[in-house]
C-alpha cells in the first residue's frame, strides 16, 4: 500500500483514480478475467463520451427536463433558528424525479449504455430508490431491465418493489447470504458476467470495480456543482461546511468532489452507527472497519477476523451496505474529509425534527445526514453556512417509522 | 518448485490428462474435508483444488455459494483450511494442492504470513479469483519467494495481449474458464473450448485446464482430448450437498463420479 501524503501538502484532487482506477491505496479492479474485458470496453466508452459535446448536451437537457435540474437550494431559516447556530441550507435532490439523487447517475449510464448498443440492463438494489430509477430510465429508453433486490429487502420496501414492476422492471429477489444489498450486488455481477455481451450493468454507488467509483461520482457531481454554484450567487461566498449521509456514498461524492480544492470548506460523511458503534450491529465501515477487498475495489469494510463479510445494521435500508466507495476511503486517509456516525435513534429524531420545522419529510438515509447537522450547527457562527445533502424524500420510509412507532397505517 | 510442475510432466510422459477435482474446505463440516481428499487421491485424481470459503463468492452459481455458507457455519477460516492441508501431508506428499478463493481473506492475514503458513503446510499454487495480474503483484512476489505457483484464469472474452501477459505472470497451470457465466452453470461447446485452449497453447508452454460446466464423464472426456486437465467443481459439491447429514455417503458419492470420469479419460 502507498503512504499517506503529508496532510501539508495540498492534493490533486482531479488527478484521482489513476489510471488503473486506484485512489491511493484504495479502488482498483478486483474481478475475474472474464469481466476485465467487459470493464475495459466500459472505460473506453466512458471515457470517450465524456469528452463528446453530443453526450454532454443530451446529458444536460435530460437532467433539465426530466429529472427537474437544477436541484433548488433551500434555505431552512426555521430549523438554523431552532438550532441557534449556522444557516442550513439544504441541496434539494428530494424533488428529482423518483424523488431521491439516484436519477442522476441512472439517466447518464443509461445514456451510455444506449450508445454502446446494449439491450439489457441490469441493476441491484437495497432501499429500491435505486431500482425505481433504474426502471424509470429504462422504461423511457425501451431497454429490458432486471433489478437484483435481497429478499429481506424486498419485504422492507414493498412500495418501491411494486413501482419498479410497474414501470416494467424484473425485479429478482435474492435469498443468498444475508439477503440484503450486498447479496443482490453479488447476484447482478453473477448476471452480468453471464450475459456481459448485450447487458449493462448499471451500479448505484460509488463502489465496484474501475470505472464504475469514477464514472457513478461523475454524474452525481453535478449536485456539488449546482450546490457550489448557487451558495456563491446567494450568499456571495463558499458555504464552511458540507454534510451528506454515506452508505456506498454516491450522494456524498456528489455533493463534495467539486468542493475538494476549496480547502476552507469542511466535508462531513456520516454514516449510520445503527443501534450504536459499541454494540458491533451497524454500517460504518469508515468509522469502525478496515481496509479489505469487496465487490471489485479495495476500501474499508465491516468484516470479521478471518475476512468474512459480516453483516450490517441500520433502520434505512439504502445505507445497510458493509462496504463504501474507494475514494471516500482515501479522503478519511488524508484528512480532507471527515467521518462521523448517527444512531438510528437520532436519525428518527431527526426526521421528524425536520419534517414538523420544515415541512419537509426526508427519507431515513438523509436524516442521518440532518442529525449531523443538529450537533454540528449549535456550535458554529450564526454566520456561517452548512449546506445538508437531502438525498431522497421520505415518502418510502413511513411504514418502516410507522411500525418503528407501533402504528398501524 | 511446487509439486505441480513434476506433476504434469509426469503425466505427460505417461500421456495422460490431469483429472482436478474442486471441493469447498469444510463442506459440510471441518472433519470431512482431510478423509475426502484421500478418497479423491484413491478415486484417482491428480491434483487436488481447495475451496477456501468465503461470505461473498461473487464469481461462483448456487452450488459452491451453499457449499461457502455450510462452511461459514462451522466458521471455517483460511488458516483452517492450511491447517487441513498440513493434516492431508501426513499421509500424501506427492499430490499437489491449490487452494482457490477470493482475496480477502488472504489480504486480512497478510500476503507474507499466509505465504509463510501455506508453503510450511506443503500448498502448492494458489488462485486468488479476484485478482487479475495487475493488483496481484506484491501477493505474486510472496509466492514465488515460497514455491507457490499463482494461478490465473483465463476467460472466453480474453483477447491476445491480455492472454500473452496473464500467461507471462503465471506459473504451474492457466485454467481457462470455459464458458461466460458462474460456476456450475450450462454445459459447454467443446469445439469452441478447443480453438480457444489451441490459442492459449500458442502463448504459453504451461498446461492448459479447462473448468465450468463439466459436471460427467462423457464432458470430461471431451474436454480432456483438448486440454492437459480437466476441472471439475459443482458436480461434485452437489453430491456432497445432497449427503450434507451423512458425509461418507457425500464421500463415496464424490469418488464414483471422479472414479468415472478418470475412467473415461483414459
Amino acid at each position: 500500500m502507498t503512504a499517506i501524503p503529508e496532510a501539508k501538502k495540498p492534493l490533486d484532487w482531479n488527478a484521482y483514480p489513476d489510471a488503473h482506477g486506484h485512489f491511493g491505496p484504495y479502488g482498483g479492479q478486483f474481478v475475474s478475467e472474464t469481466l476485465m474485458e467487459p470493464l475495459e470496453e466500459l472505460r473506453e466508452a466512458y471515457d470517450r463520451y465524456l469528452g463528446d459535446p453530443e453526450f454532454l448536451a443530451e446529458l444536460d437537457a435530460d437532467l433539465a427536463d426530466y429529472v427537474g435540474r437544477p436541484s433548488p437550494l433551500y434555505h431552512a431559516e426555521r430549523l438554523s433558528r431552532e438550532l441557534g447556530g449556522a444557516q442550513v441550507y439544504l441541496k434539494r435532490e428530494d424533488l428529482n424525479h423518483t424523488g431521491a439523487h439516484k436519477v442522476n447517475n441512472t439517466i447518464g449510464q443509461a445514456l451510455l449504455a444506449k450508445r454502446m448498443g446494449k439491450t439489457r440492463i441490469i441493476a441491484e438494489t437495497g432501499a429500491g430508490q435505486h431500482g425505481v430509477a433504474t426502471a424509470t430510465v429504462a422504461a423511457r429508453l425501451g431497454l429490458e431491465c432486471v433489478v437484483y433486490m435481497g429478499a429481506e429487502d424486498i419485504q422492507r420496501q414493498a412500495p418501491n418493489v411494486y413501482r419498479m414492476r410497474l414501470l416494467g422492471a424484473d425485479v429478482v429477489p435474492v435469498k443468498s447470504g444475508s439477503r440484503t444489498l450486498k447479496d443482490a450486488l453479488n447476484e447482478a455481477m453473477r448476471d452480468w458476467v453471464t450475459n456481459v455481451d448485450n447487458t449493462f450493468y448499471i451500479i448505484g454507488t460509488v463502489a465496484g470495480p474501475h470505472p464504475y467509483p469514477a464514472m457513478v461520482r461523475d454524474f452525481q457531481s453535478v449536485i456539488g456543482r449546482e450546490a457550489r454554484a448557487q451558495c456563491l450567487e446567494r450568499t456571495g461566498r463558499l458555504p464552511d461546511a458540507l454534510v451528506a449521509c454515506v452508505g456506498g456514498g454516491s450522494n456524498a461524492i456528489g455533493l463534495f468532489h467539486p468542493f475538494l480544492a476549496d480547502e476552507s470548506v469542511a466535508l462531513y460523511g456520516v454514516e449510520a452507527a445503527g443501534e450504536g458503534i459499541e454494540t458491533g450491529r451497524h454500517a460504518a465501515p469508515l468509522c469502525a472497519g478496515r481496509p479489505g477487498v469487496l465487490h471489485g475495489n479495495r476500501t474499508y469494510l465491516m468484516e470479521d477476523a478471518d475476512g468474512q463479510i459480516i453483516e450490517t445494521h441500520s433502520v434505512s435500508a439504502g445505507l445497510d451496505y458493509p462496504g463504501v466507495g474507494p475514494e471516500h476511503a482515501w479522503l478519511k486517509d488524508s484528512g480532507r474529509a471527515h467521518y462521523v456516525s448517527v444512531t438510528d435513534e437520532e436519525a428518527m429524531a431527526a426526521f421528524h425534527h425536520l419534517t414538523r420545522t420544515e415541512g419537509i419529510i426526508p427519507a431515513l438515509e438523509s436524516s442521518h445526514a440532518v442529525a449531523h447537522v443538529m450537533k454540528l450547527a449549535p456550535q458554529m457562527a450564526r454566520d456561517a453556512i452548512i449546506i445538508i445533502n437531502l438525498s431522497g424524500r421520505g415518502d418510502k420510509d413511513i411504514n418502516t417509522v410507522a411500525q418503528r412507532e407501533g402504528i398501524e397505517l | 518448485m511446487s509439486r505441480l510442475a513434476p506433476r504434469f510432466e509426469a503425466l505427460r510422459a505417461a500421456g495422460r490428462k490431469a483429472l482436478i477435482p474442486y471441493v469447498t474446505a469444510g463442506d459440510p463440516n471441518p472433519d470431512n474435508t482431510v478423509p475426502l481428499m484421500h478418497a479423491m487421491v484413491e478415486a484417482g485424481v491428480d491434483i487436488i483444488e481447495l475451496g477456501v470459503p468465503f461470505s461473498d463468492p461473487m464469481a461462483d452459481g448456487p452450488v459452491i455459494q451453499q457449499a461457502c455458507e455450510r462452511a461459514l457455519r462451522h466458521h471455517v477460516s483460511l488458516r483452517q483450511v492450511i491447517g487441513m492441508v498440513k493434516t492431508f501431508r501426513e499421509k500424501d506428499g506427492d499430490t499437489p494442492v491449490v487452494l482457490m478463493g477470493y482475496l480477502n481473506p488472504v489480504e486480512i492475514m497478510g500476503y507474507e504470513a499466509f505465504a509463510d503458513a501455506a508453503s510450511s503446510a506443503g500448498v502448492d499454487g494458489l488462485l486468488t479469483v479476484d485478482l487479475p495480474p495487475e493488483e496481484g503483484h506484491d501477493l505474486v512476489q510472496a509466492l514465488r519467494a515460497r514455491d507457490i505457483d499463482p494461478i490465473y484464469l483465463l476467460a472466453p472474452t480474453s483477447h491476445e495481449a491480455r492472454i500473452r501477459r496473464i500467461c507471462a505472470a503465471a506459473s504451474g497451470f492457466v485454467y481457462y474458464v470455459s464458458l461466460k457465466g458462474v460456476t456450475g452453470a450450462a454445459t459447454l461447446d467443446v469445439d469452441e473450448v478447443g480453438r480457444k485452449v489451441a490459442a492459449i497453447r500458442s502463448h504459453t508452454d504451461l498446461p492448459v485446464g479447462v473448468g465450468f460446466g463439466i459436471g460427467d464423464a462423457e464432458s470430461a472426456a471431451r474436454v480432456s482430448a483438448v486440454a492437459d486437465a480437466v476441472i471439475v467443481g459443482s458436480a461434485l459439491v452437489r453430491r456432497i450437498a445432497e449427503h450434507e447429514n451423512d458425509p461418507e455417503a457425500g464421500r463415496r458419492a464424490v469418488s464414483e463420479l471422479l472414479a468415472g470420469m478418470r475412467k473415461a479419460m483414459g
